[in-house]
């Protein structure tokens, strides 16, 4: 079984990209599991075809310690098993708390079955407090793989999740797999997230081409690939699909300083803009 | 080397200069007797320092009886925390008494998760509901403050709901260095929003407060019963065996008298800002101190009737106890303790304990600042660090109906200068040379001090109360004092006496050995060849 986290700036397109990746993975016969780690609870919409999930954490709130997993799993296209962790309200309570309650619950339910070949899981903008470290945390996620465009936010957002990952490195085992380019349609994008993960020392695994199709399918609650699987972006959710299930290149990363982030930046022309 | 270097000399470079600053030998250093006090334990040593919610909910708020305190957080605090300081009181007529009660949100995991202001409203409507309370007092504890319950706007929404008084007191457990931060929390939020709202009538001139008493034991009773036979009217007491109407009254008494001065000298000096009306530190604990307490507030009222009743209230309660006092020194005469208390305790008791000829070695705070050490004039000279800064501090103007004065401007300023009011000296000053002052004693140097300095006593608390009895030192509890009390003033010194020397006279000691006593003091090896 692969653990894997898929982290990134807020709003970067994390829920998407690991919906339409997980989906490719499915239709290449994969067991999955997509654990949304986000109290807004819409990591798992487009494979569910809606906001259809009972939340681990209100479930816990309603119905106390005795949950049935079946009750907060659901499966969705192409098989993939979904659970939304949930969370409160914005401004009340420990998100971050949240998530680590709802991780060990779905270990004590037994979520984590041994004919699972992929876990994902879904995780809300920075690593803010340890709560959201908790995926890659204690031996959960090995893998992790960030979202990431040519703006500056993403990439500033991006070096800092590394410096997280290389703090739980030596303790838990964790590696970046990848840099995932969700383009923006910035000038020079591939080169400049090419550069920028390859300074980390890790590489830009895919790059996912802007094609408003994502948002057709979204609006419709379907995946790319569910919604028209004809498409040319279907394609490439399927080729990173592929990439990340071949890939190898597993790396602590070298979260750089500021001063080398604008560096880079420079170098590839972004701030002439 | 000397007792402190011998403790010292145990730890490492860094711990050794941090913990040096914390220890003084009395007049023997060239530092002016100055001390390091309220900065931060050193991580991974035992201290026996509480937290500030044990300041604020424990000592503070605790003992008003009509108060309905819900400790919101985790049920463990609450629980901890209910009945075990011996704050005395009596259910008066018509006024609600709560202090056998333990009020919790008992958070749990959800709660933390999703927050915990809607359990923290259905407590208080369970409240309303259950008890009626006319208070209820908010206290929060360490995880409320980590996921930002918002508990003054609840206690808001409550004051509005029921037509109540409900003020919340942000006191997670991990503000501050010590319980210290609690103390001071308590005290802005009852000047914010308690004293100064009664409105009985006082008739009597010779009014006072009894500020920093918790009726431990029943300490403030039978201060309270002096103070009436004399003359004076107690208005309140803050807060042992208290009302909140009793503390709401508080701003129209004539002089504050302070008895804990750390836990409670921001309300002393807030109402005297305020409201006009003086502090005097008094002592009420030895009888000599006692006598000395009560000739000093009597100057202050400067009434020869007042004055004459005072001399007249001594010599009585003097006659009745003087026998038994005169006993009980034949006992304990020349014997000596050591001091490990609060922060004034530890200065109030090496009185009576002089009274009773027990010279007292070691004394030290837990919580206390410079200015209980060394006096207020260092007050100057305290640099504020980032801890002390992270507790608010609050500033109060004149109030222009309630402010009132008792003495002239002139007397007031000759007793200012007397150090008669507004003034604490600290303990450093009634400490003989050749004794010691530490601060915040840990539990490593607490065993290596009782073994260096063999006192035959140790006041402590619960913490390390066995620890030096299962070495064969008697030990008594200065916070909760047992099971015994009240020790304040005439009374209290006989039952203080007795107490002790049943303690030290115990024949339980004799099945108890000190380390020291059967582990060798030298040891070596035969040199040479072995000889048959």
């Amino acid at each position: 079984m692969r653990q894997v986290a898929i982290y990134g700036k807020g709003g970067i397109g994390k829920s998407t990209t690991t919906q339409n990746l997980t989906a490719g993975l499915g239709e290449m016969g994969k067991n999955i599991m997509i654990v949304g780690c986000d109290p807004k609870a819409d990591s798992t919409r487009l494979i569910l075809g809606g906001l259809a999930q009972k939340t681990v954490l209100d479930t816990l709130r309603e119905e106390g310690e005795d949950i049935d997993l079946d009750y907060i799993m659901k499966r969705g296209f192409a098989n993939i098993r979904c659970v939304e962790s949930g969370g409160p309200e914005p401004g009340v309570g420990c998100a971050g708390r949240g998530i680590i309650t709802s991780i060990n619950l779905l270990e004590q339910l037994g979520a984590y079955t041994d004919d699972l070949d992929y876990v994902f899981y879904d995780v809300l903008g920075d690593v803010v407090c340890g709560g959201f470290a908790m995926p890659i945390r204690e031996g959960k996620a090995q893998e992790i793989y960030i979202v990431a465009s040519g703006e500056m936010m993403a990439l500033y957002a991006a070096n800092n999740i590394s410096k997280g990952i290389q703090k739980y490195a030596n303790t838990g085992g964790v590696r970046l797999g990848g840099i995932i380019c969700n383009s923006r349609k910035v000038d020079g994008e591939a080169e400049l997230v090419e550069a920028f993960a390859k300074e980390l020392g890790s590489q830009m695994i895919h790059f996912v081409p802007r094609d408003n199709m994502v948002q057709r399918a979204e609006i419709n609650k379907k995946t790319v690939i569910d919604y028209d699987p004809a498409a040319n972006q279907a394609d490439e959710y399927r080729a990173l699909a592929k990439k990340i299930d071949g890939n190898d290149m597993f790396v602590i990363p070298k979260p750089m300083k500021q001063e080398r982030l604008e560096e880079i930046l420079m170098e590839h022309g972004i701030l002439d803009l | 080397m000397n007792v402190m270097n011998r403790v010292l000399d145990q730890y490492n470079s860094k711990v050794y200069k941090n913990r040096k600053e914390h220890m003084v030998g009395v007049n023997n250093n060239e530092n002016n007797n100055e001390i390091a006090a309220n900065v931060r334990t050193i991580p991974g040593i035992i201290s026996q320092r509480g937290c500030c919610y044990a300041g604020c909910k424990g000592v503070v708020l605790g003992p008003i009886k009509d108060a309905f305190i819900i400790t919101h957080g985790p049920i463990g605090c609450a629980f901890y925390s209910w009945g075990t300081r011996r704050h005395k009181a009596k259910k008066d007529e018509g006024v609600a008494n709560y202090l056998q009660y333990c009020f919790s949100t008992d958070l749990q995991e959800p709660d933390i998760v999703f927050g915990g202001e809607k359990k923290l409203k259905q407590a208080i409507v369970e409240a309303m509901e259950l008890f009626r309370p006319s208070t209820i007092m908010i206290c929060s504890t360490c995880p409320v403050g980590l996921i930002g319950d918002d508990i003054h706007a609840v206690a808001k929404w409550a004051e509005k709901e029921y037509e109540i008084k409900c003020i919340a007191f942000s006191c997670e457990g991990y503000k501050g260095v010590s319980q210290s931060a609690g103390h001071h929390i308590a005290n802005n939020q009852l000047v914010r929003y308690v004293i100064g709202e009664g409105d009985r009538k006082i008739t009597n001139k010779f009014s006072v407060n009894l500020l920093g008493e918790y009726n431990i034991g029943g300490d403030g009773w039978e201060t309270e019963r002096l103070l009436k036979r004399i003359g004076y009217e107690v208005v309140s007491t803050f807060t042992g065996n208290s009302s909140m109407d009793d503390l709401k009254n508080s701003h129209q008494a004539n002089l504050s008298l302070v008895q804990c001065h750390r836990s409670i000298n921001y309300i002393a000096e807030l109402i005297e800002t305020k409201y006009g009306i003086p502090w005097m530190k008094v002592n009420f604990i030895g009888v000599d101190a006692t006598i000395e307490t009560l000739r000093n507030v009597a100057r202050y009222f400067g009434d020869s009737e007042l004055t004459a009743r005072t001399e007249e209230v001594i010599a009585d309660e003097l006659d009745s106890i003087q026998e038994d006092m005169e006993y009980y020194k034949s006992k304990l005469k020349g014997k000596s303790a050591a001091i490990y208390v609060g922060g004034s305790r530890a200065h109030h008791y090496q009185f009576l304990l002089n009274d009773l000829g027990v010279h007292t070695i070691l004394a030290g705070y837990e919580f206390g600042h410079r200015e209980e050490y060394e006096g207020r004039e260092v007050i100057p000279f305290v640099k504020p660090d980032a801890d002390s800064k992270n507790i608010e501090s609050i500033t109060v103007e004149p109030d222009p109906e309630k402010y009132h004065v008792y003495l002239s401007e002139e007397d007031l300023k000759r007793l200012k200068e007397e150090k008669l009011i507004d003034y604490y000296g600290g303990m450093v000053k009634d400490m003989k040379d050749g004794t010691y002052m530490v601060d915040d004693l840990n539990h490593y140097e607490t065993e290596e001090f009782l073994k260096l300095l063999k006192p035959d006593i140790f006041f402590s608390g619960i913490k390390d109360k066995y620890v030096a009895q299962k070495s064969g030192i008697l030990s008594k509890q200065l916070h909760s004092y047992d099971y015994s009390g009240p020790y304040s003033c005439f009374r209290g010194a006989v039952n203080f006496a007795r107490d002790i020397t049943m303690g030290i006279y115990t024949p339980a000691w004799s099945y108890v050995k000190s380390p020291w006593k059967t582990a060798p003091v030298l040891s070596g090896s035969l040199g040479g060849e072995a000889v048959c």
